[in-house]
């Protein structure tokens, strides 16, 4: 077991994958000598080389129709897109090709490439670098989506995405890259959470708080004050977007019969609309108030000045949770977070 | 390989859209298409072996890629080349056909640039790889792809036609110039494994290489140029290979570039060649050395292959309104297949028996395409949820669960989601 901050988790978790498979590649802008602007990738280059750490020219379509290119030749490339809001130049190769390869070619052409994106605000950064733009991708047939809120689970599953045979689009929660926790590396792989799998990291019995990446760590402090308020909230870690492992949501929403969705991005067709839809639908009986969704709102994201506006805290998911629970004066009610 | 561009040029060719209608068939006016004014572009020098009238032109530089045309069995590889021309240009013909019968969504022709295509696909080695646009027919036979698996993406019953790694090159590629990306990754793939000890060397018989297909309208493209930008960069093993066909879709090759587009190659750092698109021996030549280069170690280059697209961009298009019938004469002058058969003829080498032989070929396989193509069944409903993913997804898996109980709803509901809608109807009756 050691601590690590979740960066110096993927890292590792990096390395560990690179060592152990000679086909796996790591490219993007900066990984290199630099290490990445967020030094996930420190070191790699040094240990394993420039030709299997590739520092690229600056265009992100370019680094994605490369790694196309790589893993039709058989590599398994690591893709970094350096901030959120660089990675649109790079959309066509990914949901044109990327994603739809695979099916295009009925399972000839296996491109299993992951692609990391450090994502979300709430880190006072310029414009274009504190986006969260998942629902894209979670729309798109043929990629996975997934996200991680910790530093184990930053270390285990970017090996799993490496290792799956599929595309895999991995959101690293920039704002948590610095926080530490603990790591156990010597648990294989095959025993660990598979990747698809939500998780209960907070049990409770009186709503149900579901979020992933970033917000996880909010949503716990959130259980705390509610807790101190008698409210006892389920905290579910999505952990992973596409697939959404909407089973476990609502085996936990038939108990606590109140669903909460929690994430940075924008509300229309977002994560938190796909749950509260599908929870809907499969437990609508079991439902005792509308589903809510705590998220960014509709608009461009803000000025890091006006960010704590757009990125959900623990004061706005005690407020969603009030709402699930009827507890919103009634002059108030209709009045969306 | 010393670039050509300022050598001496031969057979200068039109620029597509230089000649226009005076007044398009719509009514609209003339002033409303791109100005072409200004847009005359510097005269570069072209690689041309044979003339238009298939005149044979000695040239050094070239002709040493072409040592096998300097042996005894000469008539040999022409005649192999010329057989492929002639069945490319059946192939075309009859796919074109069964589209206008209702057999083929669409087809997108290759009629005019046979030249370019089998000369460049016959430079190509088993351990190469080719990434190209939907137009290249005439590679994909050269790579030994069954006429009829070349249709059926075309009658929308699949993606792909064709596994990849049977044959070393990808299936067509809709979105315009993406390839170009794929086919520069690839060729960092085979220096990757050059430097694990896989495969061939540089330095012993050259490593293999990878071959982007492309067309004038992509050179506008920005994955074209991130391309040419990546593979200069790390001189990767990957000809680019440029149709310039003068037309994408309506719009000239002047809308895409002020200069000529083997040009463009020079800022970024890679030699380019023009080359007579419609002489196959010189198209032939130029690719060899590109492609040896490649192989060993001097990275990419950009060849330029001046053809003409005489049919429709698709058989949804109709050219008649944005290009004149005088263009299409001119360039039907240059005939890529008419070429060749005269300088055979020259030689005595095309005999009544070569000529009844190379007709027989193409008939047998126009006959064996129609047959194979109208046997093309449609695949079962269910089948769409296949290969969405490599590894099992609860999300598909659950929408597949819903739909095959929805058609379960149906009469015909057995045949319908186990045997594909053609058996279907068959049962029904």
């Amino acid at each position: 077991m050691s601590t690590l901050t979740l960066a110096k988790a993927i890292n590792a978790g990096l390395r560990r994958s690179m060592t152990e498979d000679p086909s796996v590649v790591v490219m993007g802008e900066d990984i290199g000598r630099l290490g990445g602007v967020y030094r996930v990738t420190d070191g790699l280059q040094a240990e394993f080389g420039t030709r299997r750490v590739l520092d690229t020219p600056l265009a992100e379509s370019g680094i994605l129709g490369t790694a196309i290119g790589m893993a039709y030749r058989g590599y398994r490339p690591v893709v970094e897109i350096q901030f959120d809001g660089f990675v649109y130049v790079a959309f066509d190769q990914i949901v044109s090709q990327v994603a739809k390869m695979h099916a295009r070619t009925r399972g000839d052409v296996k491109l299993p490439i992951t692609i990391r994106i450090p994502v979300g605000g709430g880190i006072g950064a310029a414009e274009h670098h504190s986006e969260s733009p998942e629902a894209y991708f979670v729309h798109t047939a043929g990629l996975r989506v997934v996200t991680v809120a910790n530093p184990q689970d930053a270390y285990t599953v970017i090996q799993q995405a490496i290792a799956c045979d599929d595309p895999v689009v991995y959101f690293e929660p920039k704002r948590r890259y610095h926080v530490k926790g603990e790591v156990d590396e010597t648990i294989p792989l095959a025993e660990t959470t598979p990747m698809g799998a939500a998780r209960v990291v907070t049990p409770g019995d009186d709503v149900t708080l579901v979020t992933f990446g970033s917000l996880v760590a909010t949503a716990i402090d959130a259980s705390v004050a509610l807790s101190d308020d008698g409210v006892s909230a389920e905290v579910i870690d999505l952990r992973s977007l596409s697939p959404i492992d909407h089973e476990r949501v609502a085996e936990s929403v038939r108990r606590t019969g109140r669903l909460v969705v929690v994430h940075e991005g924008p509300r229309q067709a977002g994560v938190g609309a796909e749950v509260a839809a599908t929870i809907t639908e499969r437990c609508f009986e079991h439902l005792l108030a509308p589903p809510v969704r705590v998220t960014g709102h509709d608009i461009p994201y803000p000025p890091a000045k006006l960010e704590m506006h757009q990125v959900p805290d623990l004061d706005r998911i005690c407020d969603g949770v009030d709402r699930a629970l009827g507890r919103v004066p009634a002059g108030l009610q209709g009045v969306t977070a | 390989m010393p670039s050509t561009m300022g050598s001496a040029t031969r057979g200068d060719l039109p620029q597509a859209g230089t000649a226009r209608p005076t007044t398009t068939t719509d009514g609209r006016p003339e002033a409303v298409r791109p100005s072409t004014a200004g847009d005359a572009q510097p005269t570069i020098g072209m690689v041309q072996l044979l003339d238009e009238s298939g005149v044979r032109h000695p040239d050094p530089e070239h002709d040493r890629w072409l040592t096998d045309l300097d042996d005894l069995d000469a008539d040999e590889v022409l005649l192999r080349l010329y057989e492929d021309m002639v069945v490319v240009r059946r192939i075309d013909a009859e796919a074109t056909a069964l589209q206008r019968q209702g057999q083929l969504a669409l087809w997108p022709p290759l009629l005019g640039q046979e030249a370019a295509q089998i000369g460049s696909a016959h430079a190509l080695r088993a351990d190469d790889f080719v990434f190209s646009s939907y137009r290249e027919h005439a590679v994909a036979h050269v790579r030994g792809v069954a006429p009829v698996d070349l249709l059926r993406v075309w009658r929308g019953v699949t993606g792909s036609g064709w596994n990849p790694y049977d044959v070393n090159m990808a299936t067509p590629q809709v979105i315009i110039g993406a390839q170009t990306l794929h086919a520069m990754g690839y060729a960092m793939g085979i220096l990757a494994d050059a430097d694990r000890g896989i495969g061939p060397k540089a330095d012993e018989e050259g490593t293999g290489a990878a071959v982007a297909y492309f067309g004038d309208g992509a050179m506008s493209q920005g994955d074209v140029n991130e391309a040419f930008i990546f593979a200069a960069t790390w001189a990767a093993p990957v000809v680019f290979l440029c149709q310039n066909n003068q037309w994408a879709i309506s719009e000239p090759v002047t809308l895409q570039s002020k200069v000529p587009l083997v040009a463009r190659g020079a800022g970024f750092g890679i030699p380019g060649v023009r080359v007579d698109g419609n002489d196959v021996l010189a198209v032939l030549a130029v690719t060899r050395a590109a492609l040896h280069r490649a192989r060993t170690g001097g990275g990419p280059t950009l060849v330029e292959a001046v053809t003409y697209r005489m049919g429709p961009h698709t058989t949804a298009d109709d050219p008649t309104r944005y290009r004149t019938a005088d263009e299409l004469e001119e360039w039907k002058r240059r005939d890529p297949v008419a070429r060749l058969e005269a300088y055979l003829r020259s030689r005595g080498a095309l005999t009544e028996e070569v000529l009844a032989h190379v007709k027989a070929a193409a008939d047998r396989i126009a006959a064996e395409l129609r047959a194979g193509c109208t046997a093309i069944e449609d695949p079962p409903a269910l089948s769409v949820f296949e290969h969405v993913y490599a590894e099992p997804h609860t999300t598909v898996a659950a929408e597949r669960a819903e739909y095959a109980r929805y058609l379960g709803g149906f009469a015909d509901a057995h045949a319908e989601t186990t045997a594909g809608s053609a058996d279907a109807k068959e049962a029904a009756r």
